[in-house]
């Protein structure tokens, strides 16, 4: 592998970590282990932990899916390795 | 106009969409069969891959299940959303850059190995059969309650369309059959939940609604919900978790791998032009899919609500002139007694709907204490308060059981909405059910004709008889679907939450690995693939029969249901994958590494850029 593409692949995985770092804090943490805690916190008539389960994580998963795209965007130009 | 033929009318008139632009967008090359010659932009993509994706389970079982569940359901609209986040990074732009049709011809290439593709095409077939029985369950129940045919004939109904276009059609057909279908399904599925919302809420957008206060009143609607259903012996509505933390937990990484492990979801990122549309692709389908996911929490709660409210007075809602639910705000918050005894309805007065519904069997009253009116309450309870309650009113047990599969398709007849939005209803659930069936079917015939005929028995096959093979055993498979519909393991939901843990304690790992683990080789593939399926199988069947078959389950040979660590056989499919996972490392780390080429390839895959990294032509 040259350095070029291993520096590429590294810049991705450094992406895909910080990302999915996000996308488990909100369902598995939010939405399950802290959904406890949370409850005692109000959003409008929604207790907060029981809103992660079932509507904000899914708005934080769309962000995070564009948000990729638009991260990977840019680091595949930065690399040279976008597609014409 | 009557309901029956406003519902003829509606089905009628989609079904003809439907089938038209199948007959205009018909199939002329393998590539126009298999991928609709590559050339889908990312938002159709993306609305496809919705209706494909949502299926009979989502559209008519999950809300019932989530209603049934309260906060504990979130795991289905998480798992089913979070998936794709794990799709679109991990997995959909690789296999884009990759290059090939079908995910047992990336096993087989990645792995260089026709055993690797061959074990794979079982995986497959056994999800995606398990998948599409549930599929077939449902078009079943929502011909039989709208058509008024039996559920026999709604199946055979279905299972000739679902042949017609998929096989005519193909994936080209399919695609923008697709868009048609979701946009009916969708319409179907948000129609009455704004109706509801703004009869109970006040409030247009059932999202907000559900965090809103009780129209009139400042009581919060979830507030009230909780109060009415724990002291009715339910469990609090908002707090309320399936087994165990653990359970719910698993249970949801279950449903995610899953989702990014379906063939017939992952096929969709064939079809678009370049790896970055493949990455926006899985981001609009998220979009489209969340629509509806978001919606389901509100036509929950609402639905729970109005079936409390319908069948006890106390609850505050009571039907105007024409029968519609209406806010009493006086009852409302004075929070009366739900064991009075002119709380409960008398049965002779119960609205239409449930009159309907009663002959379906799906919705059953008995009157236990012979007071001729529903008591409707959790009489399994553990709370003393409650069971010194009903026994002081007289109350001899539940009298009323509602099928949660029932729930949306029942719920706009609950809240008394116009019979246009019922007649959409029933073909918003048709589309749901007949399009995630059509493209099960495609994977199905796609693995059986590419990856087993073309690859393995016969590789000088033409074009011509290869497309001939899929087509055969499409309706072959369609034949074997419908069989299993009419004997189903279960409904909807519970069949598709299992496929997903097979496709996710099968094919999931294999792809991953093949992508982020360049030393991966075959022997792990292999070894893994089958260690996965294996457990799983064995723990599903151990609680559901061998291969469904009703009398067969051997749960006493695990240790009773649940056994391990009570986790429930749905949420098994994470442990499958662990599994899996290690199999595979430990059988890698003692065979040797892949071949040069192979590690050369998996580098190539990595980056967008370039020619595709296997020649895609066949």
């Amino acid at each position: 592998m040259d350095n070029n593409s291993a520096a590429y692949w590294k810049a991705t995985l450094a992406l895909l970590t910080k990302i999915l770092i996000v996308w488990f804090l909100v369902s598995f943490g939010a939405g399950i282990l802290f959904a406890p805690m949370l409850n005692n916190i109000h959003l409008g008539g929604y207790p907060l932990g029981f809103w992660f389960a079932h509507q904000g994580s899914m708005y934080v998963f769309i962000a995070c899916i564009f948000y990729y795209a638009k991260r990977m965007g840019e680091i595949d130009r930065q690399f040279d390795v976008h597609e014409d | 106009m009557d309901l029956q033929t406003l519902t003829y009318l509606f089905v009628g008139a989609s079904f003809s969409l439907y089938l038209g632009i199948a007959f205009w967008a018909r199939a002329g090359s393998t590539s126009d069969f298999y991928v609709a010659g590559g050339g889908v932009h990312p938002i159709t993509n993306g609305m496809a891959t919705a209706a494909d994706w949502m299926s009979a389970a989502s559209f008519i079982s999950m809300a019932g299940l989530i209603a049934n569940m309260g906060y504990g359901g979130g795991l289905f609209l998480m798992g089913w959303t979070g998936g794709y986040v794990m799709l679109a990074m991990l997995l959909a732009p690789y296999l884009r850059k990759f290059g090939k049709f079908t995910v047992p011809q990336f096993i087989g290439d990645r792995f260089y190995s026709k055993t690797a593709s061959t074990v794979a095409v079982a995986c497959l077939l056994t999800a995606s059969i398990t998948y599409i029985i549930g599929q077939m369950t449902g078009v079943g129940v929502a011909f039989s309650r709208f058509l008024g045919v039996s559920n026999d004939t709604g199946i055979y109904i279905g299972m000739a369309i679902v042949f017609m276009y998929a096989v005519f059609g193909g994936m080209k057909g399919i695609t923008y059959t697709q868009v048609a279908q979701y946009i009916v399904l969708i319409l179907a599925y948000t129609v009455p939940a704004i109706f509801i919302s703004l009869q109970l809420t006040g409030n247009p957008i059932p999202q907000l609604g559900l965090g809103s206060s009780i129209a009139g009143t400042d009581v919060s609607l979830l507030s009230k919900l909780n109060l009415v259903v724990t002291d009715l012996g339910f469990s609090e509505y908002t707090t309320s978790l399936p087994g165990s933390t653990l359970n719910m937990f698993v249970y949801t990484v279950s449903l995610m791998i899953g989702t990014a492990g379906l063939p017939h979801v992952i096929v969709r990122f064939f079809t678009v032009p370049t790896v970055k549309d493949a990455r926006s692709s899985a981001g609009w389908a998220l979009v489209f899919i969340a629509i509806l996911y978001t919606t389901a929490p509100a036509v929950a709660a609402m639905a729970k609500m109005n079936l409390h409210a319908t069948v006890n007075t106390a609850v505050g809602l009571e039907p105007d002139a024409q029968g519609r639910l209406v806010v009493n705000q006086e009852v409302l918050k004075s929070n009366a007694d739900f064991y009075a005894p002119e709380a409960s309805l008398v049965y002779e007065e119960r609205p239409d709907w449930m009159k309907r519904w009663e002959k379906t069997g799906l919705l059953k009253f008995e009157d236990k204490n012979g007071d001729g009116r529903i008591q409707y309450y959790n009489d399994a309870t553990k709370n003393a308060d409650v069971k010194a309650k009903a026994d002081a009113a007289g109350w001899k047990g539940n009298e009323l059981t509602v099928n949660a599969d029932i729930i949306v398709l029942a719920n706009p007849e609950i809240a008394l909405l116009p019979n246009w939005v019922i007649a959409l209803v029933a073909a918003g659930g048709l589309a749901a059910a007949l399009s995630t069936a059509a493209g099960l079917l495609l994977a199905i015939s796609s693995a059986v004709s590419h990856d087993l005929i073309k690859t393995v028995i016969n590789p000088n096959i033409t074009d011509k008889g290869e497309l001939m093979a899929g087509k055969i055993s499409m309706a072959g498979a369609i034949v074997l679907a419908g069989y299993l519909g009419l004997n189903p393991p279960g409904f909807a939901a519970g069949t598709v939450a299992l496929a997903f843990g097979i496709a996710g304690s099968s094919l999931f790992p294999p792809i991953l690995m093949g992508i982020f683990s360049k030393k991966m080789n075959k022997e792990g593939a292999i070894a893994g693939m089958l260690a996965g399926l294996s457990i799983t199988l064995f723990y599903v069947f151990a609680h559901k029969g061998i291969f469904f078959v009703k009398g067969t389950e051997f749960t006493d040979l695990i240790g009773g249901p649940n056994s391990f660590f009570g986790i429930t056989p749905e949420a098994f499919g994470a442990i499958g994958a662990m599994v899996n996972f290690i199999v595979a490392f430990l059988v890698d780390k003692v065979t040797k590494e892949p071949p040069v080429h192979i590690q050369a390839l998996v580098e190539s895959v990595r980056v967008p850029r370039g020619a595709k990294a296997v020649d895609g032509a066949h």
